[in-house]
């Protein structure tokens, strides 16, 4: 027997430090443990209302980013050609003179010739304002890519979005359908989530996606739809409902505009829009009262279905039947949509019938009392338990907008949004659809302010941002015809538009923490050219670009100038409600980062060196009547005492002179440290009744209200028929002095329907039958964007991605497991190695993304699996349409949103021959770039990380162990209190169950 | 060649892990390797971190598959996380020529006294489930602590003292406690979902218990029920017709 002394009571370290996880976009608590100065272990915050104490993969090796051997240490300026890898080192004032130089040059001159375009940064009220600031109309971040057909399909429909802006109401709700593949949006919340869905034991969870992996995986049932077809499907359903009476009447006269009136006046300038009084409020019909009266008025009996004259002689329908009428058509019929989608119609229809069942017959009824908006008082809180969750594999198709839309059409159908059980608006939604701003930009005046914020909601083609002829005026197009309500603009336009010249050239293109230069552009080689090409003088046609990154990514090389930025552990940072809302259904949260361990280079965090330039700059809100920094301190100095409206700033906690008002009040000094000793984050809770029916419940609408969420207490009432949508069509028939480009016109006419409707994606309709296989692609769990790959943890789960393929695909193409292929779109090929799974839509072929990475990028090898066997799908997908017959090419984009459409890509396979796949590495293979001088460890063949760390027993005597139950509901049947994992929850244990 | 322990206080500590919610996202596995290569056997190395083929020691690992039917009409995607089970009968102790390998009376969690290891891998051979981690940069074979370093450490905040995979994990399928205690909350779970040892037949009497994927909900897929909605109306028209009484308060 061995006579070991284990160490049983050793500190974690030696200090402990509560912060902001930025492995992705989740935004979960951390504790990160310190051991003399260096990083000894990062955990979840037990007490953060994101995570509850759980992390995942990404964040739990966080360490070895803080650490990556890609980390930048100097701000450097290009010396050889853009794409060499070729800098200098630079001292930070020649950096920021020479940023200021060029950038004060563009300013004074023509601001709009400033594309600043960031990525998935957190920080976006603050880059927004200095677009704002400097007089640019040409800012976006990552949300054209990824998520802008969800926000703008969400906020123009529900007034609050899947994901970021609502969540599935997972203890209550009995029957849950996820869209498509949402593994990393949210990460630990859905996880969380379906864990404890299941575990109760009386819901059902339908997964409808191609791919059966991950969350997938767990389902009850896999739906494994073909895609693209979702919107169809869930018309299908809707068709249903319909059809069998299904559906839920208090709750579309009450909370949506079902019984609002239509006028109908065919080829008039009024055929569609919503009837008004001479208040502008809308009609309804009261059934009653046989009479048209304003649909805000509480004690109406509206007609949902019928046709009616008003008094003037107008003819009018309620907006439901117009709805219905859609619906019911064959053309979503479960035999039509079987066609399209690969489901048997006979699963539709069971699937119908189950969503029915649950949201009708097992209604969920919590004894909350409450009061609605017009003063009415309730008893109990009844909800239909059906909730959905979507993400990117709606939002990444050309037909993602009107896709979602169906989806909140659905959810509206049977009274599921903001009930118990259903899906649950997280604050500051819901708010009025679509919420306001609407986007700035209307003119461009040299040294001058935009007047406002750049992104924002447009609610008619008066709002868009073109010349008289149609002409748009932002370099990617947003809030043109060709894509009107382009609420995140269209980050992966910028680079081809630049270039281009179309409409405009830019002066300088300006990036933050967005790998555009690969995996982040929608077709690499075509950027890569872009990015290079040159004038006949010689000059580069995109003259500068200045990117700021914390690690040698592959778009670094293509910059002129490098800023280099910190790790997430090395910066102060605030997740704000004014941009990226980290609340829960039950009450708003905020929350910080603040530094807890020095950099060890030469870096400066990106949003300090940008309020840096603001002042370099001269930008009004930067400096004050005198020229001197209005935040001498930088990003901390701004979060505290910047005001976004009176009372209102980047953090909603702690506010007034002794940090006791939430939401509004007057700047606190001591507020970041009031941070710091809470933990890293601010929440507060709503009260008891005012969790769910937000839209209308008068005690969350003046909670609301109060806090600035929203311009008054109003009801916010749900829009099944999109006025908006009607306005911009009606322009396109022809009416009002706002004309599209007859180039645009049956574009705008066919897809701004005000009743969502289902297309097949452009590119299918394109492709044709060469390219008969739809490709798609997902991230691991494990990984996030580009980093995971720096990472020496992550990258040993994962360091190159197969292409993964149906039995029967392969056969058809004569390749065996582990074969390889050429994947074959219309605009280029990439090899591939396959991996035969079952598991996937047979017309359908998957891979992970952003695992493939350029030679010489991100620190690695130049032999990592990942340049040399791993793969881009980005390489055959076009940021263009096919031509159309007139020559002109669309952005590859959704057509109202334009949101980056991704997922269309259709492809056909060829198998290699042998000696191709002998060679064994994936095509194209790009040059290999030169390396600056990078941080890491020097000695890069071996990690002893934690070697220092090994200490003798220093602790106090032992505990007892503990248990520890992963889903405590689990175990509640037999005794045991509800909560998540040691985590009881105090008088909540199964709230409503059994109701 | 060394001994079990035959004066056990009946405590057997050990994991409870539910195959029918683990989403296979490697949090586990990602926090147990944090956490243990500054721990009790630190470190836990990763050689060519950055380079062709990297390969580290890691006490839990994820094993993702797909289980095909026989009529390969069906498929189940399984994810399945894998660490040391603790045996009752460990042939990974009894194998250890040295006495490194040795199981704690107190508790029952096997451990490796890193003084005594001589590397030999002996210990490696003998484990049915491939639960052992060679260290080849110092020479001597680690494994999965059941994070002792933790569990009782007073030094630590109370939520904590658990291993890391259980606090870690997001969906809560990791549980932790005493499955030699009939009465325990781990015990009772396992009891109640038809917990089950990997490998029985190997005679090792492993601790940790996996639960199985629970039948799937009623009318999941391949229950072949044909189910749907009755039509309200004979036709569009009349349905429509019908809707007209629907009139409610607003």
């Amino acid at each position: 027997m061995s006579s070991e002394k284990v160490a049983l009571a050793r500190p974690a370290g030696d200090e402990t430090a509560y912060t902001t996880c930025y492995m992705c976009a989740c935004r979960c608590g951390i504790r990160v443990h310190l051991k003399n100065g260096k990083v000894r272990y990062i955990d979840g915050n037990p007490d953060h209302p994101i995570n509850k104490g759980v992390l995942c993969g990404k964040g739990s090796a966080g360490i070895m980013q803080h650490n990556s051997p890609a980390r930048l240490t100097k701000p450097l300026k290009r010396v050889g050609p853009r794409g060499s890898g070729e800098f200098e080192e630079i001292e930070w004032d020649e950096a920021l003179a020479l940023a200021t130089d060029w950038l004060g040059d563009i300013r004074t001159k023509d601001p709009k010739k400033l594309a600043f375009f960031t990525g998935r940064d957190q920080s976006q009220s603050l880059t927004g304002w200095w677009a704002n600031q400097f007089g640019t109309l040409n800012f976006a971040a990552h949300g054209g890519f990824c998520s802008v057909n969800m926000a703008a399909a969400g906020l123009y429909s529900i007034g609050s979005a899947f994901w970021e802006f609502g969540e599935p109401d997972w203890d209550l709700t009995r029957y849950f359908l996820l869209f498509g593949v949402a593994e990393d949006h949210d990460s630990n919340p859905i996880k969380m989530g379906l864990g404890r869905l299941k575990s109760r034991g009386v819901a059902k969870f339908v997964s409808i996606n191609p791919v059966k992996t991950g969350y997938s995986a767990i389902a009850d049932e896999w739906v494994g739809i073909r895609p693209g077809t979702d919107g169809l499907f869930a018309g299908a359903l809707i068709h249903e409902l319909l059809n069998a009476d299904k559906v839920d009447w208090e709750y579309l006269t009450r909370y949506t505009n079902a019984p609002w009136l239509v006028i109908r006046a065919p080829g008039k300038p009024d055929d569609g829009l919503i009837a008004r009084d001479h208040d502008g409020n809308p009609l309804l019909w009261d059934a009653g009262n046989q009479a048209e009266r304003s649909a805000l008025e509480e004690d109406a009996r509206p007609a949902l279905v019928g046709e009616y004259r008003l008094s003037d002689g107008t003819k009018t329908m309620p907006v439901f039947q117009l709805m219905a009428e859609r619906f019911l058509d064959d053309s979503y019929s479960p035999e039509a949509a079987a066609k399209e989608t690969g489901i048997p119609a006979a699963d539709i229809r069971r699937i119908a019938a189950e969503i029915a069942e649950a949201a009708f017959e097992n209604r969920v009824e919590l004894d909350i009392p409450w009061t609605d908006w017009a003063g009415r008082r309730h008893e109990k809180m009844v909800g239909s338990p059906v909730s959905m969750h979507a993400m990117r594999g709606i939002s990444a198709h050309s037909n993602g907008f009107n896709t979602c839309r169906i989806l909140h059409l659905l959810q509206m159908l049977i009274g599921s949004v903001d009930v118990p059980g259903g899906f649950r608006a997280k604050p500051p939604f819901p708010r009025p659809c679509p919420p306001g701003p609407k986007p700035a930009g209307h003119t461009v005046k040299p040294g001058t302010p935009l007047g406002g914020m750049p992104l924002g909601f447009p609610t008619g083609p008066e709002d868009l941002l073109v010349d008289p002829d149609g002409t748009p005026k932002r370099i990617d197009k947003a809030y043109s015809w060709e894509h009107p309500i382009a609420a995140h603009g269209l980050m992966h336009m910028v680079i081809h538009n630049a270039w281009a010249g179309d409409p405009y050239p830019v002066d300088c293109l300006f990036m933050y923490m967005a790998n555009m230069g690969w995996n982040s552009s929608m077709n690499v080689p075509a950027t890569l050219h872009y990015l290079t090409d040159k004038k006949d003088d010689g000059s580069y046609k995109i003259p500068k670009i200045i990117y700021s990154d914390a690690f040698y990514s592959e778009t670094v090389p293509y910059a002129d100038l490098i800023l280099p930025d910190t790790t997430y552990l090395e910066r102060w940072d605030c997740i704000s409600l004014l941009d990226r809302p980290i609340s829960g259904a039950e009450g708003p949260a905020d929350s910080i980062r603040h530094p807890v361990v020095k950099p060890d280079r030469d870096v400066r965090p990106f949003q300090d060196v940008l309020i840096d330039l603001g002042v370099r700059l001269g930008l009004p809100g930067f400096v004050d009547a005198e020229g001197e920094a209005r935040y001498p301190g930088g990003y901390p100095d701004y979060i505290v005492n910047h005001e976004r409206a009176p009372g209102i700033g980047p953090l909603a906690g702690f506010r007034g002179e002794d940090g006791t008002e939430n939401c509004r009040g007057a700047p606190n000094p001591d507020q970041l440290q009031r941070y710091v000793d809470n933990g890293g984050f601010w929440r507060d809770e709503f009260p008891h009744d005012a969790v769910y029916f937000k839209h209308a419940n008068r005690s969350y609408l003046d909670y609301a209200h109060n806090a600035g969420w929203i311009p008054n207490a109003d009801r916010i009432v749900m829009q099944i028929y999109s006025e908006p949508m009607r306005k911009f069509q009606l322009a396109a028939e022809g009416h009002g002095p706002n004309q599209p480009p007859e180039r645009d016109r049956e574009r705008v006419k066919t897809y701004f329907d005000p009743i969502p409707f289902w297309y097949p994606p452009f590119e299918r309709q394109a492709a044709g039958d060469d390219y008969p296989i739809s490709a798609i692609t997902q991230r691991p769990m494990h990984m996030y964007h580009s980093w995971g790959s720096q990472n020496a943890w992550l990258r040993q789960i994962t360091a190159r991605n197969r292409l993964f393929v149906h039995p029967d695909m392969a056969e058809d193409a004569g390749v065996d497991d582990d074969g390889w292929v050429w994947v074959i779109s219309p605009f280029g090929r990439v090899k591939a190695q396959i991996k035969i799974m079952h598991g996937v839509e047979p017309g359908t072929v998957w891979t992970w993304n952003a695992i493939g990475k350029r030679r010489g990028a991100w620190g690695l090898d130049r032999k990592a699996p990942e340049s040399n066997r791993g793969f881009l799908l980005n390489h055959v997908i076009s940021e263009l349409l096919p031509a159309r017959e007139d020559g002109y090419r669309y952005a590859n984009s959704d057509p109202i949103t334009g949101q980056a459409a991704w997922y269309d890509l259709r492809v056909r396979l060829e198998a290699c021959t042998e000696a191709e796949a002998a060679a064994g590495q994936t095509e194209p293979l790009f040059d290999e770039t030169q390396e600056p001088r990078l941080a890491g460890p020097k000695d890069r063949s071996i990690l002893r990380y934690g070697a220092d760390m090994k200490e003798s027993d220093t602790g106090s005597a032992s505990a007892t162990h503990r248990e520890w139950v992963g889903n405590r509901q689990e175990n509640s049947r037999f005794g045991l209190p509800d909560g998540h994992g040691n985590q009881i929850r105090s008088g909540q244990a199964d709230k409503g169950e059994d109701a | 060649m060394t001994s079990l322990p035959t004066n056990g206080s009946g405590v057997k500590l050990g994991l409870v892990i539910d195959l029918d919610i683990c989403v296979g996202c490697h949090a586990c596995a990602v926090n147990c390797k944090e956490w243990n290569t500054g721990g009790h056997s630190a470190p836990l190395p990763d050689s060519d971190p950055y380079g062709a083929d990297p390969a580290g020691v890691w006490f839990n690992r994820i094993h993702t598959f797909e289980v095909v039917s026989e009529d390969k009409k069906d498929s189940r995607t399984v994810h399945f996380p894998k660490s040391c089970l603790h045996c009752d009968d460990a042939p990974c102790v009894t194998v250890c020529p040295t006495g490194a390998s040795y199981k704690r009376p107190e508790d029952g969690i096997v451990l490796v006294n890193a003084d005594h290891c001589i590397g030999c891998k002996l210990c490696s051979w003998a484990c049915p489930y491939g639960a052992r981690e060679y260290d080849p940069d110092a020479g001597v074979m680690k494994k999965c602590t059941l994070c002792v370093d933790r569990i009782y450490n007073e030094a630590l905040p109370e939520d904590m003292r658990v291993p890391a995979c259980v606090s870690t994990c997001p969906v809560g399928a990791r549980s932790f406690g005493d499955l030699g205690d009939p009465n325990s909350d781990v015990s009772k779970l396992s009891a109640a979902r038809g917990g089950y040892q990997l490998m029985p037949e190997q005679g090792c009497e492993p601790v940790n218990r996996y639960l199985p994927p629970r039948p799937r909900s009623a009318a999941g897929d391949g229950t072949g029920e044909e189910k749907s909605l009755a039509a309200a109306a004979k036709d569009k028209g009349s349905l429509i017709s019908k809707w007209l009484d629907r009139v409610l308060s607003v």
